[in-house]
């Protein structure tokens, strides 16, 4: 599977490197490695969702405690996650790190992933979150970084938008 | 059998326990007994008091989780049920509510007149959804008594269980609050860290 392993764990680090001990997550495909090597690490607490929103209040409840977390998921599962981000994150003013693969860009050959990429920049815009996109490797570190920084200090939902030019390699 | 003598007959246990409630009638009840700090009382959101409870209860799992649900909520998050069942938390309670109705969004009235129920109404049975969702206890429950005993079987135990409870479509007495949300927010995290997470 074409999906860089590299990068899945230089992702998995930066989180690691932030404090992030608590991880809830949906698979897609440009996300198999990452949620694989959450799995593989005793020191990572891995929630299997059943749909991303319950992700929101996981995350919440992990901030309450004292505990860093993280979402892994699609632009559909943050489109799912709409009512929770603005229900509990944003009303409650509650950090929350969403890593979002965004499908449906340049280069998308699946049509049924089209359509919800679209969407998730003027969404999370409308929602006033802060985000950017993770293209290059050199960037993974510093901005996953200056995420959580941000999501900490304003006590709101962050996204970084993780691209295809990071996340897969076209087989050659 | 009625929500608020069952939230009498556990306040006294609730004193050391992380405790998430809903919206509406369940969050105001309880505070009319007397808010604590250790009382979350999520205000929106509907389905998501389990969500939380579940963050709590894994970060902190020393620490008993009560989450006090109703039917309505957990109908707009069953698939959490399931969420919840596979992480298995053993220091967390579920407790719903079910009064058949969407009391607290509108779909009651004084009285006990219930004009938009919900499917448990028509036979849908929250204690055998956990159970088959994989909660290693689920429990339906109709009488004071038998509340009380697997409440408190439950709080003072040490597996994840979840009780169901019939109660009556009552409104409360007053939906007034003197907790803002922010400060309610605030306070709860601090109690929860102050404790020093595993106590």
């Amino acid at each position: 599977m074409p999906v860089s392993v590299a990068n899945s764990q230089l992702v998995y680090d930066a989180m690691k490197g932030v404090g992030v001990t608590l991880v809830s997550a949906l698979p897609e495909t440009w996300l198999v490695h990452l949620i694989r090597i959450a799995d593989d690490d005793p020191q990572m607490t891995l929630v299997r969702l059943a749909k991303e929103e319950e992700g929101v209040g996981i995350s919440a409840g992990a901030h309450f405690a004292g505990v860093k977390s993280a979402m892994l998921l699609q632009n559909h599962g943050f489109l799912q996650a709409i009512n929770g981000i603005v229900g509990v994150s944003l009303l409650y003013k509650i950090p929350l790190l969403m890593l979002i693969t965004d499908r449906g860009s340049f280069g998308e050959k699946d049509p049924w992933q089209t359509e919800g990429g679209k969407y998730t920049r003027p969404v999370l815009d409308a929602l006033h979150i802060a985000h950017d996109d993770l293209s290059r490797p050199d960037d993974v570190e510093p901005k996953i970084a200056k995420a959580m920084t941000l999501a900490q200090s304003s006590l709101s939902p962050v996204a970084l938008l993780l691209q295809r030019d990071l996340m897969w390699e076209e087989p050659k | 059998m009625k929500r608020i003598d069952c939230l009498k007959a556990i306040y006294p246990e609730l004193e050391d326990c992380a405790v998430v409630t809903i919206m509406g009638a369940v969050a105001a009840e309880l505070y009319s007994l007397g808010h604590r700090a250790n009382f979350f009382y999520l205000e929106h959101a509907m389905g998501l008091a389990s969500s939380i409870g579940l963050g709590i209860a894994l970060s902190q799992p020393d620490r008993k989780v009560v989450v006090i649900d109703g039917d309505g909520s957990v109908l707009m998050n069953l698939g959490g049920l399931t969420t919840m069942a596979r992480s298995r938390p053993k220091n967390l309670v579920h407790l719903i509510f079910d009064n058949e109705t969407l009391l607290s969004v509108g779909g009651g009235a004084p009285g006990g007149y219930k004009w938009f129920t919900t499917a448990t109404s028509t036979g849908s049975d929250l204690a055998g959804i956990a159970k088959a969702a994989g909660y290693p206890r689920a429990q339906l429950v109709r009488e004071m008594e038998d509340f009380e005993k697997a409440a408190l079987d439950a709080i003072n135990g040490d597996e994840l269980s979840c009780i169901v409870a019939k109660v009556e479509a009552e409104m409360p007495k007053s939906f007034l609050m003197d907790v803002h949300m922010l400060e309610n927010r605030f306070e709860f995290p601090r109690w929860l860290q102050a404790k020093g997470g595993v106590n």
